[in-house]
């Protein structure tokens, strides 16, 4: 038996302050309010730090210093504004290291994943809007096109830094000045930014981040000052943000859930479709927007590819998020913890059939096995509801019409998944099938010039690609 | 005659059936298999874990030298190394075998009497396997007559390529017989087959699976990825592909077949690698040299200085490790 | 000799490329800009906005799979057949505007010039707005567009016959299907363009037209669950606010109401084809 011996990655790199207060106007400025609330290790319940939640005189603050800043950033010549994004994304792939071990503290995500997976694609993503920046007139959207004003952006927990990296790029590389609000559970690597910002000369004011929960996105979201509203999270909120700009004129993008379809046909390279759907769901603890969280595989292939994908979940490393052999980190937050665990049972009182592989579970922080959920039938609320969680549900089909017709019975429409060797197969579901980003013969691929984001109840909006910068113009 | 495994009797019988199978496995994707098998390669072994590795690698070593210039002396020193690595240090465990040419199988047979490593035979034409097949059985047959207890021969590309893998099919059969040598008839274990596919000429990991599974079918104990003389020789996703393939085919019949990539394999951090493939591919059922070796010849040195790295905690150089 | 007494066209809705009168019952009179009595339109219900989404959705999988060349042709056809009843629409246009008939005429010109216009859009606005991704991987990556599904339309009540065509005609061609609630002052035209549509190649429930109050229908098509997007365009500001915030329920995709006033004889540019456009991107690996 060959046992790996435990690889922990230093933490030593990180200097983390027992608390923060707000970037606002360049500066670290103290909240105006008294709510301040830890943030922790959800692997280890280890408080990390304090961090303010910003009031609503705090969020006005903000969006005054975006708005006095505005006034130069978007006067500066496109090629200027390049090259401080283009300095911002040295800075990141510099303290890479630094900044991968911050999120896997904060977040619970594997070292694995936050290192090469989240920073490379983070600071790509700085790279590439840079570029952007001076040849905004030959994107299609008119000569001379003319960024919005103060964007008011809010992120979710699941990719804190990369979530931060798709908002603030293509912003500031359309003229834009942003208020950016992380999540109430990651809030570190957003406020590490803020001193990249400083270590880049960044103009004061140009970026702000406020920290907080629901009230304070709300604030900001609902400031008259902000001039757009990008948000990425869920479809509650997102319904809520949309009502909310009714009869304003702020443009709005919305990233939002998804209960994506990861279909396996009987001719697909089945070890590929495989690590496929492990990654599809498995990746990031299954706290994945565009998680493949619904297998569809056809009937004549489904025991064996069942069998080969237990057999594969019984080798996924769960536990410390810091060994760099970790493939299953810890779930992000208690009460994430506790939705993933509801949805779960309610897969078996409606009759599924749930399977973990043997996986021993640490006694401090938050953790959920990975869990396959058989019989699951279209009603289930399993099959139905984001899970958000290491959680796969498995449904059959028997024809391609079947599978496209299951695959879009969901208000949802980020992403699916197709496997199958035969092209043109491919080429007709993927026709059909109404999701933002389909993934063929591949799963979970991400990349600046791409543009993501999804169809009827996942949102609207793109983020990534020439189509990213839309967002962001006055077009 | 044929060794073919009962679940599978009739895919033999002939060229089309025996294409219909081959064609009938599941394809393989090349940018998922690069992918998964460059993710294994960022298991980080550490301590405990990389000082058991070393040694379970250095087990596993097929020490190998096929080069036109060999001799009688040079294999002599090449066996002394095989049986003692590290002449310093007797707790470093030997390795698994020697290759040679046939033609110095006797002398290895010499040198390594009593000592627990194997003699390993290049045969069949080796590396091209260009040439008639009665030239094959006999180059088998010499190196088995001289004590090879392995025997590493080729397949004929051009005919898999070509489509007529019923040819590749029965040369593997007729090899097989012949590693039988006199002593099969006395009820002798005769030498054990490893086929090589020269995954590097196939073109496609398709072709890898197809020409596993015709190895295994065809009665190979081992599949080796590579002769060494053609690049590129053993890479991680190729590896990865032949271990689905045997953990495959004991799944249907229940015989379990070894791995060997050969070729490109030197350092011990690429070795690690390999053990990690095996470990999370087909399973730690593989990782004992009865079922997995690694073909190579400097391979061995940079273990030797890692294990030293280990144990002294400096940093060691080339020369304090032999060269042989 | 008396003069002959007109026969006169009962209006009546467009669903489902059927001409049904409103499941309601209902009808009211409708008059000239001058204030005479033009004709009775149909006074549309919920139900029957319900049933208009009923059709545009049924409609939809096969006009947004039908080729950009062939929803092109259609539109076409739509121009040919609206050109060839020039004369009732510069009459009707008259009646409902009030200006002189060279006014009207070139109102109708440019209407049939507007499908025109979008009928070569069909098959181009896929490649100005798709794109070919270069990404850092062994990866083919390919961003096309889509129609967003049954969009529901607040015609403008100015401009009955061009703002009408230059709302439905960037929906329909880039194969979204469509509810119009058109001119509640002016609706008469859009009637007779139904016509038009019907008798145009046009399958029905493409293009669905409703009469009567935009304030009573239009907020049940933004609450519609299964209504894709919202074009506000002709709503006021209270309708556009109460609709923007029912949409959200289902995360529609509005346009909303111009913050100036639209003037329809401009080139439109692509932004009314792109408002009701998803973008799919679909990856797959390179590699023998």
């Amino acid at each position: 038996m060959f046992e790996y011996a435990p690889a922990p990655e230093s933490r030593e790199i990180v200097d983390i302050k027992p608390s923060y207060g707000l970037f606002i106007g360049g500066e670290w400025v103290d909240s105006q309010g008294e709510d301040h609330h830890k943030t922790i290790n959800p692997a280890s319940e280890e408080v990390l730090a304090e961090v303010a939640w910003a009031t609503e005189a705090d969020v006005d603050r903000a969006v005054q210093a975006a708005r006095t800043a505005f006034t130069t950033w978007s006067a500066l010549p496109g090629s200027e504004r390049a090259k401080y994004i283009f300095r911002i994304a040295r800075i990141i792939q510099e303290r890479s290291r630094e900044l991968a071990v911050l999120e896997t503290l904060d977040n619970g995500k594997p070292i694995r994943e936050s290192r090469d997976v989240d920073l490379p694609l983070v600071a790509a993503h700085f790279f590439y809007y840079a570029g952007w920046a001076d040849k905004l007139g030959y994107a299609g959207f008119g000569s001379d096109p003319r960024p919005l004003g103060v964007a008011g952006q809010v992120i979710p927990w699941n990719f804190p830094l990369l979530m931060l990296a798709w908002k603030i790029a293509p912003a500031l590389a359309c003229g834009n000045t942003v208020v950016l609000k992380p999540a109430e559970t990651t809030p570190l690597t957003a406020l590490a930014f803020a001193e990249i910002c400083r270590q880049a000369d960044l103009p004061p004011g140009v970026v702000n981040i406020v920290t907080g929960a629901g009230e304070t996105g709300a604030a900001l979201v609902n400031h008259p000052g902000v001039d757009k509203v990008a948000f990425t999270g869920s479809t509650e909120v997102g319904r809520m943000i949309a009502r909310s700009v009714a009869g304003t004129r702020k443009k709005l993008t919305l990233e939002l859930g998804g209960k994506a379809a990861n279909i396996v046909f009987e001719d697909a390279a089945l070890d590929q479709a495989v690590e496929g759907i492990v990654n599809g769901i498995f990746f990031n603890q299954g706290h994945v927007c565009c998680a493949g969280s619904r297998l569809l595989v056809q009937e004549s292939v489904a025991d064996e590819v069942l069998d080969a994908l237990k057999r594969r979940l019984s080798t996924l490393r769960l536990g410390d998020p810091m060994d760099k052999n970790t493939d299953i980190g810890a779930i992000n937050s208690a009460a994430q913890l506790a939705k993933i665990r509801e949805l779960s049972e309610a897969g078996v009182t409606e009759g599924a059939e749930r399977w973990s592989p043997p996986c021993p579970i640490p006694d401090r922080g938050f953790w959920f096995p990975p869990t396959v959920f058989t019989g699951v039938a279209q009603s289930h609320r399993i099959a139905r509801e984001e899970i958000f969680g290491p959680v796969l549900s498995v449904l059959t089909f028997r024809t391609p019409a079947e599978a496209v017709e299951k695959a879009n019975n969901t208000p949802y429409g980020l992403s699916a998944g197709i496997w199958t060797e035969k092209g043109s197969r491919i080429l007709w579901m993927a026709d059909r099938l109404r999701a933002g980003v389909v993934w063929a013969n591949t799963f979970n691929r991400f990349d600046p010039t791409s543009p993501f984001g999804g169809f009827k109840e996942s949102g609207y909006g793109r983020e990534g690609g020439r189509h990213g910068l839309e967002a962001y113009l006055a077009v | 005659m044929s060794t073919t495994t009962a679940p599978f009797a009739e895919v033999a019988s002939s060229n089309a059936t025996l294409r219909a199978f081959l064609h009938g496995l599941p394809g393989v994707d090349r940018v998922g298999a690069d992918a998964r098998a460059a993710m294994l390669g960022t298991r980080s072994i550490k301590t405990t874990a990389k000082a058991q590795a070393i040694d379970l690698a250095i087990s596993m070593v097929d020490l190998t030298t096929l080069e036109g210039a060999d001799t009688p002396g040079k294999v002599r020193a090449m066996c002394a190394k095989a049986v003692h690595p590290d002449p310093t240090d007797p707790s470093v465990p030997r390795v698994a075998a020697v290759c040679v040419y046939p033609d110095l199988v006797a002398t290895a047979v010499r040198a390594l009497d009593g000592s627990g490593v194997k003699v390993a035979s290049v045969a069949t034409a080796f590396p091209s396997g260009r040439s008639s097949l009665d030239v094959k059985v006999t180059d088998t047959a010499l190196a088995v007559a001289a004590g090879a207890a392995e025997i590493d021969m080729v397949i004929d590309r051009g005919a898999f390529l070509s489509g007529d893998y019923l040819k590749v099919f029965e040369e593997i059969t007729v090899v097989k017989a012949a590693c039988g040598g006199a002593g099969v008839a006395r009820g002798e274990q005769g030498a054990h087959l490893k086929v090589i596919l020269e995954t590097g000429e196939l073109a496609t990991y398709d072709n890898v699976r197809r020409a596993s599974w015709l190895a295994m079918l065809a009665g190979a104990d081992f599949i080796k990825t590579s002769t060494g003389k053609v690049q590129p020789a053993a890479t991680l996703p190729v590896t990865l592909i032949m271990l689905e393939a045997v953990r495959d085919f004991r799944l249907r019949t229940g015989r379990v077949i070894g791995v060997k990539p050969a070729g490109g394999i030197r350092t011990t951090k690429d070795a690690i690698k390999y053990l990690v493939l095996v470990n999370e591919t087909a399973g730690a059922d593989w990782l004992t040299p009865d079922l997995f070796r690694l073909g190579a010849s400097t391979l061995l040195n940079d273990l030797l200085m890692q294990r030293q790295k280990m144990a002294t905690g400096r940093y060691a150089g080339p020369d304090y490790f032999t060269l042989d | 000799m008396s003069e002959r007494l007109a026969v006169r066209k009962t209006y009546k809705l467009f669903i489902g490329g059927a001409f049904p009168r409103s499941e309601s019952g209902r009808s009211y009179a409708v008059t000239s800009s001058k204030g005479d009595f033009l004709a009775n339109a149909s006074k549309a219900s919920r139900k029957d906005a319900r049933d208009a989404v009923a059709a545009a959705r049924k409609a939809f999988p096969g006009w947004s799979s039908a080729t950009a060349y062939n929803r092109g042709q259609i539109l076409y056809r739509v121009a040919e057949m609206l050109e060839g009843r020039r004369a009732q629409f510069v009459a009707e246009v008259v009646d409902a505007d009030g200006v002189t008939a060279k006014k009207a005429g070139e109102l109708v010109d440019a209407a049939v010039d507007r499908l025109v216009w979008y009928a070569g859009w069909s098959d181009k606005i896929g490649a100005i707005r798709g794109s070919a991704n270069p990404v850092a991987g062994p990866y083919f990556n390919l961003s096309t567009v889509e129609p967003t599904g049954v969009v529901a339309v607040v015609a403008p009540p100015m401009g009955p016959l061009l703002g009408l065509v230059s709302v439905i005609a960037p929906l329909i061609v880039t194969g979204n299907t469509c509810v119009v609630v058109a001119s509640e002052r002016a609706p008469l035209p859009s009637i007779t363009l139904a016509e038009v549509l019907a008798t145009s190649d046009l399958p029905g429930g493409v293009a669905n037209i409703l009469t009567g109050s935009a304030g009573e229908i239009a907020p049940w098509l933004a609450g519609h669950m299964d209504v894709n997007g919202i074009d506000l365009t002709g709503a006021d500001a209270d309708l556009a606010v109460r609709c923007e915030e029912l949409a959200a329920e289902n995360l529609k995709r509005v346009l909303r109401p111009a913050q100036d006033r639209i003037d329809w004889l401009a080139d439109p540019g692509t932004d009314r084809m792109t408002a009701f456009l998803e973008t799919k991107t679909v990856w797959h690996p390179i590699g023998v």
